[in-house]
């Protein structure tokens, strides 16, 4: 018989081991619907989680891959810690791009190194507008922040479509819906030459460093951190809410703004109607698979990176569908959520019709 | 090289030597890929292009290897899906969306020892060749065959971008319409996407909310045929044969016959006689063909579609024949010219007579 009893304490080893269990039991999960699809389990599972490893060109992709999700998943766990749930980052993800990606064109042939960095400050600044909008209803209209930021998704990628049909068309485009390609000196310089990964990669690791620092060692981190736990107590301690609320969006937004640009001036060149592609919904996954710490982000922005690369591998050369990657993705947040349950709970076997002898709590049987 | 050695061991030594040394085993075969932006079951677009596929295995069988990538979005992950595929030596790729345009000519470049094949754009290279067909031919007649048909005189029409394709297929199926029917109306819902079957039926039903008996769509799947089939009204499908899907409702569709064209590439570039092309085809090279039209149908409308198809295959007749208007009531064809394939490929404007708007 399974027995679960809360613990008094949320066990630190269970916190950090829960994440490599889920990922455990997808593989194990993995394994029984590639048998249950008649491909061989274990070929499927080195394509998916080796084999873009074993290339340059597909390392450098995955870096390309994992860039906006570790940019997008610290903005939104910063929030996490607080209790702001920004779901929208996608849609600033969008309006960065799109911020950035009209400057790049209004700055059309213009030569300068100052380009490039005028550039992603517009693709941040248009992130942080995004983000502004769900901020300023929650702390003045107490609205909830979680409909206003995911609704703001789908204006935000309508907006897109419609400014790529019309004014930011591509003149010599023969009225097809994108924009010209981004001259050189708006294009973002590539990490390896002759690969897509770029610089970006390098502003993510900077992005995670400094999230580990603030939430670590300063106030403001110790600040989200009473606001997300305990609101009461930090509305006793003196801490502003709607300032809290609004330095998580505004981190948040630029973050997802700033991912948003790198994507349509590093691997797109180019701003197209389908530059959303639901990085800033993964994230989510993301953000949760790294337990809100900045460097367990850092491996799962990696890890979901893996899966992307794997799965079109997988796809590539045993036919899988599609569709893979996706429950690979869905399962591994499911196992994740699931196995939570040892955070906060010891679950043992006991032998039937056996007593177990200690018991303070226990819990009603299901 | 660790590891794949390391994981020889567990019997995976296959699939190392696959990825690791494409080029050394496969020479013998001539390797085909594919690039889809649906899924293979959509029953419509990307299911056409599979059939093409299918065409290539059958008539060439060990000869060739295909493969084929599916649900390839037209943003940053194009590029990649067509790197990989040139990377473990396929000899020709065909890309089979317009988004993958770009992706196409860009990889292109750093391969320029395998051909590819862009479906629907504009740009070629000297390894890049592009192929389309004239998707307007048919839906001129369809236009017509609704003329007759409807009698709420409103045709509901599913678009998806307001690129050039769409717009010419729309004005198209409003002339045809208007042909035989001058109180013909067209209302247009942009779903923005290619295949999204939820945002197709939604729009097919606002379009019978509005008033429309007769349905068409110019995205990928067979959603509207079916609502059509709820509704007891009229469809027409779209890139495939969809009767399964509205037996009572499919009253003809437009069916993409690729499969001859992709033996015919795949053949040239087995013999080394490939060239850059650019081919837009139609009812006349059976690119593009009529499904067979309904017992719904009173026999002159059949009559008629059929005239109309002989007349397009024959070169008699163009569906784009001055005197025509733009919407704004502009003239753009004099009397009795006929349109150029430039000012078609870059159609941004409705003919004079349907309202509404493009979306800008």
């Amino acid at each position: 018989m399974l027995k679960i009893e809360p613990r008094k304490e949320p066990s630190r080893v269970m916190l950090y081991a829960t994440p490599f269990l889920a990922v455990l039991f997808t593989i194990v999960a993995g394994f029984i619907l590639f048998s249950l699809l008649d491909k061989n389990p274990a070929t499927a599972t080195y394509l998916i989680f080796i084999s873009p490893l074993t290339s340059l060109y597909t390392i450098t992709e995955l870096l390309v891959k994992a860039t906006p999700l570790i940019l997008i998943a610290i903005g939104l766990a910063v929030g996490f810690r607080a209790g702001v749930w920004n779901i929208g980052a996608e849609g600033q993800f969008t309006m960065g791009a799109l911020a950035g990606g009209a400057m790049a064109l209004a700055l059309y042939e213009v030569e300068g190194l100052w380009v490039l960095p005028l550039v992603c400050l517009a693709g941040a600044l248009g992130g942080m507008a995004w983000a502004a909008i769900p901020a300023f209803l929650r702390t003045r209209l107490n609205t909830n922040e979680i409909l206003v930021s995911l609704m703001l998704v789908y204006v935000a990628t309508l907006l897109l479509g419609m400014l790529v049909h019309g004014p930011l068309r591509d003149p010599d485009g023969f009225n097809f819906p994108e924009s010209r390609l981004f001259h050189d000196a708006a294009t973002l310089p590539a990490l390896v030459a002759g690969t897509r990964a770029h610089v970006g990669f390098l502003v993510a690791i900077i992005a995670v460093i400094v999230a580990w620092i603030l939430l670590r060692s300063h106030m403001i981190g110790f600040q989200i951190k009473v606001v997300g736990q305990a609101p009461r107590a930090a509305r006793f301690a003196g801490f502003s809410s709607p300032r809290i609320v609004w330095f998580c969006f505004m981190i948040s937004g630029a973050l997802a703004g700033l991912a948003g640009i790198f994507e349509a001036t590093g691997p797109v060149g180019q701003l197209v109607p389908a530059l959303p592609v639901g990085y800033g919904f993964t994230a989510i996954i993301v953000a949760f698979l790294g337990r809100l710490h900045p460097l367990g982000i850092l491996a799962g922005g990696l890890l979901l990176a893996l899966t992307y690369i794997g799965g079109e591998a997988a796809q590539i050369s045993m036919s899988l569908p599609s569709a893979t990657v996706q429950v690979f993705q869905g399962m591994l947040l499911f196992f994740l959520l699931a196995t939570d349950i040892l955070v906060n709970y010891r679950v043992s076997w006991i032998a039937s019709g056996r007593r177990p002898a200690k018991t303070a709590l226990q819990q009603p049987a299901e | 090289m660790t590891i794949s050695k390391s994981l020889k061991a567990a019997g995976i030594a296959v699939f190392a030597a696959m990825l690791g040394a494409a080029g050394a085993v496969a020479q013998d075969k001539t390797k085909v890929g594919f690039v889809y932006v649906g899924p293979i079951g959509d029953h419509g677009w990307t299911y056409q292009h599979h059939k093409g596929l299918e065409a290539v295995e059958a008539e060439f069988g060990d000869k060739v290897e295909t493969t084929y990538v599916e649900n390839v979005s037209e943003g940053p992950d194009a590029e990649r899906v067509i790197q990989q595929l040139a990377q473990q030596g396929n000899d020709i790729i065909f890309t089979t969306s317009f988004g993958f345009m770009n992706p196409t000519i860009k990889v292109a470049k750093r391969f320029p020892d395998v051909k590819f094949e862009h479906a629907t754009g504009f740009k070629k290279a000297d390894n890049v060749s592009i192929y389309n067909t004239r998707f307007y031919q048919g839906r001129y007649i369809v236009g017509q065959i609704a003329g007759k048909m409807t009698k709420t005189n409103t045709i509901g029409y599913i678009a998806s971008f307001p690129i050039p394709e769409v717009v010419m297929g729309i004005n198209a199926t409003y002339l045809g319409a208007k042909s035989v029917n001058p109180d013909i109306k067209i209302k247009v819902i942009w779903v923005s996407t290619w295949f999204d079957p939820g945002k197709e039926a939604d729009a097919a039903k606002a379009l019978v909310d509005q008033g429309s008996d007769i349905l068409m769509q110019h995205t990928d799947s067979p959603a509207a045929i079916q609502l059509a089939e709820q509704e007891g009204i009229y469809a027409i499908g779209q890139a495939s044969d969809m009767k399964t899907f509205g037996p009572n409702a499919q009253l003809t569709s437009l069916i993409d016959d690729w499969a001859p064209y992709y033996v015919e590439r795949v053949k040239a570039v087995i013999d080394g006689t490939w060239e850059t092309s650019d081919i837009w085809g139609g009812l006349a090279n059976g690119m593009l063909k009529m499904a067979p039209y309904s017992d719904k149908l009173p026999e002159d409308v059949i009559a008629l579609a059929k005239e109309m198809e002989e007349k397009i295959k024959s070169g008699e007749f163009h569906p784009f024949t001055g005197p025509l208007n733009k919407q704004d009531g502009t003239q753009f064809l004099a009397d009795g010219e006929v349109i150029s394939d430039e000012v078609l490929l870059g159609m941004n404007f409705y003919v004079e007579g349907i309202e509404g708007s493009l979306p800008k």
